[in-house]
């Protein structure tokens, strides 16, 4: 095994293990975190059986993103359906012998790759063409763009040119990666500057992926406003870190009941709630 | 020579204000217009000056809060900050996943009305974000200010104290959220956190302390209470020479019947009042109020703060213990809503002593409604025919509760209501209405008047989309749901240049239509 195989063999366990202990990690504490009230946004669901399928539109067609903004909504849906066949036809690379339908969808990756990095782009220009975009943008957001921008044109740009001087080996590329998934028959990793370019910057972004704004992937999944039912009178819900009411204080109430004639209230009436 | 001024304390710095105390609306035209944010990133807020009075030692200390700024602020702020991402979901996972996309960033009245871009639901969030990713974020750690992380000094608390009074808790920006993100659940989380250090705002914990120590926000005692009812009746008589009764602590009634304090004697609140009582009155059924339940709404929850809203809720429950109603009904009002329906089973249910088949509470309009269609009272629109109505959907009634048995009943329940005690009635914008409805711009505890300059800027939206209706229709009758609308909107609309009458309640129209007398 070469020492460019052990750095990549590494650096891609690396990146794996951070990224599951991390995204499990942030699982567990989203899970695990009381919600001491209820507060579905309403209209909600008002049996559980409604939350899935309120999850479903959210997950499935962005409907709040639609709601908020079209042209973001455009952009968001096709880098994450860009995103997504992208994904799929990856998995040429891990299972063997590919299905057929994995097979015909490969045939079509050249379009994915560039919806993805065309969504990216626009997302990209509405970030600083919306003034108000612009303001809320930080750093780390453009960072994370160009991350994934550097991903699909390095991923993009192997399909047509040739690196330099070594052609990519599909079949080398399938060997290694394979390999490392199945902890098994490691092949040597291609030599392909395009192919390490871009295999380090999924690894890059896989040991990022936890640490940021990317955990809305799981994190939606337990928003409170989203996933609750709007059922509070039928069922009562327990504060999990409330332990006991606080005691009633009605003696001293009686007494004040009994009080003696008072004046005009204290303050100007107009604003109470 | 002038005197030496008293050394500031920290206190004073941090909530030190700058705002414009003879604000006015913008003229009406019927537009809502996305105000630009020009200056880039640099730029000072509008609003940030727009700070509310800070409490009192006396106050502070009656809730259990220190009296003033503590010295350690910073170290004991990031603390609490820590408890309460141990304690709230919500708060862990919002500040965890904002991609800062920037769909809600033109959801937010305060920022359609004042331009100031840190109103902007996700740059409010990223006041208290930037502490959260700088002190409990590794990302934020390795990376600082290029990921948004930021030191808590004095000038962002002071941005905290200025903004996080800036949110109505009013959960608009949620409903464009993909990820439903709710920045009232971050204001609260705030307010919560600089209570905890000593910097409170005076209205809300003035209130709560009123709430607490004398049973209601307006701090009337059940003598002045009971006085204030019998004025009432008296009124009512003469108006309408039908005894009706404003019952008070009738041990044994059936309805036990919770509503805002300001129903008592704010106009037109007491309107509504009128008219809740004239329906239990034509219904034929024994109903009370309760001097120990004399208030609905609970400030509680707009400082975020669990324990007092749990404490204020108690009163509810003593009064059910003391009174034994079958059922319990709450009177109009929007946050009071969301916490009695949302809130009252968790904080002080079950209420195993209620009749379980009704609704445990109920919401007035529910009542009501079912008895019209019953036909157990009659209403007669033709008294309302000198209004054209239209109805502003209460935020928290429309996003944070229910009526009804199924989902959206929170919309269609009062619309039937109002259609049934009038002929003439109109719908606004339907961006602006049912779960997209704007706020009034007073609710979330920023309905005092130092900070009239973003109540005004608040109201804007509703504003104009009320303007365009009044022009289009001729509607001359806004009704509400909310005690804080009612309140908010007779002041605010005099700034605008609408006259105030045009706010009202629900249940004045109904009171207004009711046929009192024998039932044939
Ligand atoms: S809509 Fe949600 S995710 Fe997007 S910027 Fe606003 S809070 Fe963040
Ligand atoms: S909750 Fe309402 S007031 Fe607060 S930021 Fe969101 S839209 Fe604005
Ligand atoms: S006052 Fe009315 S509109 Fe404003 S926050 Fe409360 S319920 Fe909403």
């Amino acid at each position: 095994m070469s020492g460019l195989t052990l750095f990549f063999g590494l650096f891609f366990y690396l990146a794996l293990a951070i990224f599951l202990v991390g995204f499990l990690g942030k699982i567990w504490k989203y899970a695990f975190t009381p919600a001491p009230l209820r507060i579905p946004q309403t209209p909600a669901p008002v049996h559980a059986a409604g939350v899935p399928v309120r999850m479903f539109q959210e997950v499935v067609f962005f409907k709040s993103l639609f709601r908020g903004n079209k042209l973001l909504w455009i952009g968001g849906y096709l880098f994450h359906l860009g995103l997504l066949f992208i994904l799929v036809e990856h998995l040429r690379f891990i299972i063997a012998p590919t299905s057929s339908v994995l097979n015909t969808l490969v045939t079509y990756d050249l379009y994915s790759g560039f919806v993805l990095l065309g969504a990216l782009t626009f997302l990209l220009i509405l970030r600083v063409a919306i003034d108000r975009h612009l303001y809320i943008s930080l750093a780390s957001d453009y960072a994370l763009l160009l991350l994934l921008m550097a991903v699909a044109s390095s991923g993009l740009l192997s399909r047509f040119w040739d690196g330099g001087h070594i052609r990519m080996n599909l079949p080398q590329v399938k060997a290694f990666i394979a390999g490392l998934v199945t902890f098994n028959n490691i092949g040597s990793v291609p030599t392909n500057k395009l192919f390490l370019i871009h295999f380090s910057l999924v690894l890059i972004l896989l040991i990022y992926f936890p640490f940021s704004k990317l955990m809305h992937a799981g994190g939606l999944f337990f928003s409170p406003t989203r996933n609750q039912v709007d059922n509070p009178r039928e069922k009562r819900w327990a504060t999990p870190w409330v332990k006991t009411r606080p005691t009633a204080t009605l003696p001293a109430l009686e007494m004040q009941q009994q009080q003696a004639p008072a004046a005009a209230p204290v303050q100007e009436p107009a604003a109470e709630g | 020579m002038a005197e030496p001024a008293a050394e500031k304390t920290l206190l004073d710095v941090v909530t030190e204000a700058d705002t414009d105390k003879n604000a006015k609306g913008p003229e009406l035209t019927g537009e809502i217009n996305v105000p630009r944010v020009e200056e880039g990133r640099i730029v000072k807020g509008k609003l940030s000056g727009a700070k509310p009075h800070a409490a009192k030692p006396e106050i502070m200390t009656a809730l259990g809060f220190p009296d003033t700024l503590v010295d350690n602020w910073e170290e004991a702020a990031v603390k609490r900050l820590g408890e309460l991402l141990e304690k709230y979901k919500s708060l862990q996972v919002y500040l965890d996943i904002c991609v800062r996309c920037g769909s809600c960033t033109d959801k937010c009245q305060f920022f359609l009305g004042s331009g100031d871009p840190n109103n902007m639901p996700v740059a409010r969030a990223e006041l208290l974000r930037r502490v959260y990713k700088k002190y409990f974020t590794t990302e934020g750690k390795l990376f600082g200010k290029l990921a948004g992380a930021r030191k808590l000094d004095l000038k962002l608390l002071g941005d905290w104290y200025a903004y996080f009074h800036q949110c109505s808790q009013c959960r608009r920006c949620s409903v464009f959220c993909p990820y439903g993100i709710d920045t009232a659940e971050i204001s609260m989380a705030a307010r919560e956190i600089m209570d905890s250090i000593g910097l409170g705002q005076k209205y809300c914990d003035m209130t709560i302390g009123k709430l607490l120590e004398i049973g209601n926000n307006l701090g009337m005692n059940p003598k002045a209470l009971t006085n204030t009812l019998e004025s009432i009746e008296e009124d009512i008589e003469e108006e309408d020479g039908v005894p009706v009764k404003l019952p008070l602590d009738v041990e044994g009634a059936d309805i036990l019947l919770v509503t805002p304090s300001a129903d008592f004697f704010a106009s037109p609140h007491v309107e509504s009042l009128i008219g809740y009582a004239k329906v239990f009155h034509q219904a034929g059924v024994s109903w009370t109020m309760s001097s120990l339940a004399s208030e609905a709404g609970n400030f509680g929850m707009f400082v975020g703060n669990y324990t007092l809203m749990q404490k204020a809720a108690m009163r509810i429950r003593n009064a059910i213990e003391q009174i034994k109603p079958k059922r319990l009904i709450v009177g109009e009002c929007g946050h009071a809503w969301r916490i009695a329906y949302s809130f009252w089973n968790t904080l002080i249910g079950p209420f195993d002593s209620l009749d379980p088949n009704y609704p445990a509470p109920q919401h007035i309009c529910e009542y009501t409604l079912d008895l019209v269609k019953r036909g157990a009272i009659k209403l007669n629109k033709e008294a309302n025919d000198e209004f054209t109505v239209t109805f502003h959907d209460s935020c928290n009634v429309a996003r944070a509760s229910r009526m009804g048995s199924r989902p959206g009943g929170q919309f269609t329940i009062p619309r039937e209501l109002i259609k049934a005690s009038c002929n003439k009635y109109v719908e606004m914008d339907p961006a602006t209405t049912m779960e997209k409805t704007f706020c009034c711009g007073g609710g979330g505890g920023l309905l005092t008047d130092e900070i009239m300059e973003t109540r005004i800027a608040g109201a804007m939206p509703r504003m104009q989309t009320l303007h365009a209706v009044m022009e289009s229709d001729g509607v001359n009758f806004m009704a509400l749901i909310c005690a804080i609308c009612k309140a908010q909107f007779t002041k605010i609309m005099p700034k605008y240049g609408v006259p105030m009458e045009v706010a009202g309640g629900v249940h004045q129209l109904v009171g207004r239509a009711i046929e009192l007398g024998a039932k044939e």
